[in-house]
């Protein structure tokens, strides 16, 4: 028995409470199920040869250029208008898919209407289309002569071939992984608990602000990470829509093919790295935030 | 506070939930709503709370109608199934929410609600976990946690719906016993909903018995078990044997004894000859000596000692079921029955029904 419930005085009114979470200990758990050496083996194989491999030769082609060579690299004004680029539309792409694609799961698990199965269907195109055709697509929407951005145009807004477009083309491959890490979660989450608080005299935005949305945080941070980390490395529908002007429109990615071509490999890999570097950086936090808000929300 | 529900109907589509319902809560009173599952106990009490809406009828509280309130303003205290807890919060802040959702200009301020928080959560003895959240927390004290944050916002009445359901049998009984005392204590109006008849008659001050979307019998536990006003009220309230029997010009022979039949809603039993029921309490067969009572011939099949009283199944010739009869311990060493006794019974007590008109 736990200290916590040894020393309480509540024994005549208690079953036990769940044991407290373990930590630490020994890796190899007893299981009913064999294998952790052959599974943990594979694993760690698996994760070396498919992701650590790549990410390793990355880094060491960059090794080729001396100190000063990659920091000139990764510093050129250039690669920082790219950084920010690529960057700063990733981010912004990212919220509004947090706000946007959070509508759209709710709309999707609480209200019934005809054809949902295929709206909830074409949330997914984004995954399946090749981005080249999601790019010359919205380029074409977009373009000043295109079915919306003539409309746009004279309102003085310029989406295709600026930084604009960008954002608009990351918004629209990040849109499923937002939808499809919220909607579960929200399709779990009991109606009795939102009862609950209206029984408690909670407006209906009470309700959501204070009950639904911390139970939805975690999956949504999870739903804006994986959607920020696809639109830093989104290349395909972006190029056709963002007018690639050096300093202005070019992403990062972009940068990277441009000094391919030029056979400037180790420029390359240095501006690689420095994206993967600052990447990681940025998951970094959000996976903790992640993993916090989860434990304090562990399920019931 | 009086609940008066006054011919409530509430339809789900082709299915009737509630049929043109009445049903009067006085004041300070303990009512359980008891029926089986599909009785439609747990939408009247829904209904009454305002989570859901009636087709027909009206709710009045206090004899003003509280049929177009929301929930959250009728001031009611719903104890969930699953406790509804919220699982983000620790359990302070869970029993806080109520008062905290309160618009600014009527809040209370911060340190009186920890005030009053701790004091509800020193009341159902879950102070020292205030800290915890609802995961940290056991079955029982889960559902206590669940009952302060209803009682935070000062209910006018409290509703529960099978507030004990998913605990097991001890600390179910430890709670009720707890709840009895509250709701003395704090002199609230409550209703709650349960299918379990030991509950409802152990704890209820007036019983409910629901089936089918109508009430069957309301009555104080003594009456709905000693009394039972319909057959099915019989078959749900207790322990009962059910046996085939013919009623003729309103009377019915059995064991050897004649009973006067009856419906349940009191209209004349039909004369001449037709197939009835008669219940039988287990506790109201008697082992008899033959030589001076007339009685049914039965063999003793199987005993089950353990307890305070025994239980011991018979059959009994004609009847083509296991008949249950009940004997307090000590009766039951004195006759010293055993498995594959032959036996004389009679019964002490039995009610004869025709069959229900369905």
């Amino acid at each position: 028995m736990s200290p916590s419930t040894a020393n309480s005085t509540l024994a005549g009114y208690d079953d036990a409470p769940p044991p407290p979470r373990a930590w630490g200990g020994s890796w190899r758990q007893p299981s009913v199920l064999p294998g952790f050496g052959i599974t943990m083996g594979f694993t760690l194989f698996y994760l070396g040869l498919l992701v650590l491999l790549p990410l390793m030769a990355l880094i060491f082609k960059a090794m080729e250029f001396s100190w000063e060579q990659i920091w000139a690299a990764a510093t050129a004004p250039r690669a920082l208008a790219a950084y920010r680029l690529s960057f700063g539309a990733a981010f912004i792409a990212a919220v509004i898919n947090l706000f946007f694609g959070g509508l759209v799961s709710w709309v999707l698990v609480r209200y019934q209407f005809p054809f949902k199965r295929i709206v909830d269907g074409l949330v997914d195109l984004p995954f399946a289309l090749p981005t080249a055709v999601a790019g010359i697509a919205l380029a074409t929407l977009y373009a000043p002569n295109g079915w919306i951005g003539k409309l746009l145009d004279p309102i003085g807004i310029k989406v295709a071939y600026t930084p604009l477009g960008v954002v608009v083309a990351l918004v629209f491959i990040g849109l499923p992984f937002v939808v499809r890490t919220v909607q579960p979660v929200l399709q779990d989450l009991n109606k009795d608990v939102e009862e609950a608080a209206a029984s408690l005299g909670a407006s209906r935005w009470q309700t959501f602000r204070r009950v639904i949305a911390p139970s939805v945080m975690p999956a949504a941070l999870t739903g804006f990470a994986l959607a920020f980390a696809r639109a830093l490395g989104e290349y395909g529908s972006v190029i056709f829509i963002a007018g690639n002007l050096p300093m202005k429109s070019e992403i990062a990615p972009l940068l990277i093919i441009i000094k391919l071509e030029q056979y400037d490999y180790a420029g390359a890999a240095t501006i690689g790295s420095t994206m993967l570097i600052v990447s990681f950086l940025l998951l970094l936090p959000i996976n903790v935030l992640q993993r916090w808000s989860r434990l304090r929300s562990a399920e019931v | 506070m009086v609940i008066e529900v006054n011919r409530i109907t509430k339809r789900f589509e082709a299915f009737t939930a509630l049929k043109n319902l009445d049903l009067e809560v006085r004041p300070g009173e303990l009512v359980a709503l008891l029926g089986p599952s599909g009785s439609g106990k747990t939408t009247l009490l829904r209904i009454i709370a305002g989570l859901e809406f009636a087709d027909e009828g009206r709710i009045l509280f206090d004899g003003t109608n509280a049929g177009d309130r929301q929930v959250g303003e009728r001031r009611v205290g719903f104890v969930f199934q699953h406790y509804a807890l919220f699982r983000h919060m620790t359990v302070m802040e869970n029993v806080a929410f109520g008062l905290r959702v309160v618009p600014r200009d009527k809040r209370m301020a911060n340190a009186d609600i920890e005030k009053r928080v701790m004091k509800l959560l020193s009341l159902v003895q879950l102070d020292r976990l205030a800290g915890r959240y609802p995961s940290q927390l056991s079955g029982g004290q889960r559902q206590r946690v669940a009952l302060a944050r209803a009682l935070a916002i000062e209910p006018r009445v409290l509703l529960l719906d099978e507030p004990f359901g998913a605990l097991d049998a001890k600390v179910r009984k430890e709670l009720r016993r707890w709840l009895r005392r509250l709701h003395d204590e704090m002199s609230l109006t409550s209703i709650f909903v349960t299918h379990d008849q030991e509950e409802a008659l152990e704890l209820a001050d007036r019983v409910v018995v629901m089936n089918n979307g109508a009430i069957e019998q309301i009555g104080t536990p003594e009456e709905v078990y000693n009394m039972p006003a319909t057959p099915f009220v019989y078959e749900f309230l207790g322990n009962i044997n059910r046996i085939d029997c013919e009623i003729s010009h309103g009377k019915a022979r059995l064991w050897g004894v004649e009973v006067t039949a009856e419906t349940h809603d009191g209209t004349p039993v039909p004369s001449g000859t037709l197939k009835g029921h008669a219940y039988i309490r287990p506790h109201d067969i008697t082992f008899i000596d033959p030589s001076k009572q007339e009685g049914a011939p039965a063999v003793v099949r199987h005993v089950a000692a353990a307890g305070p009283t025994a239980r011991i199944e018979l059959a009994v010739e004609g009847i083509p079921h296991l008949i249950e009869a009940e004997l307090p311990r000590q009766q039951y060493l004195e006759l010293g029955l055993r498995t594959g006794q032959s036996v004389t019974i009679a019964a002490r007590a039995a009610r004869v029904f025709p069959p229900a008109a369905e």
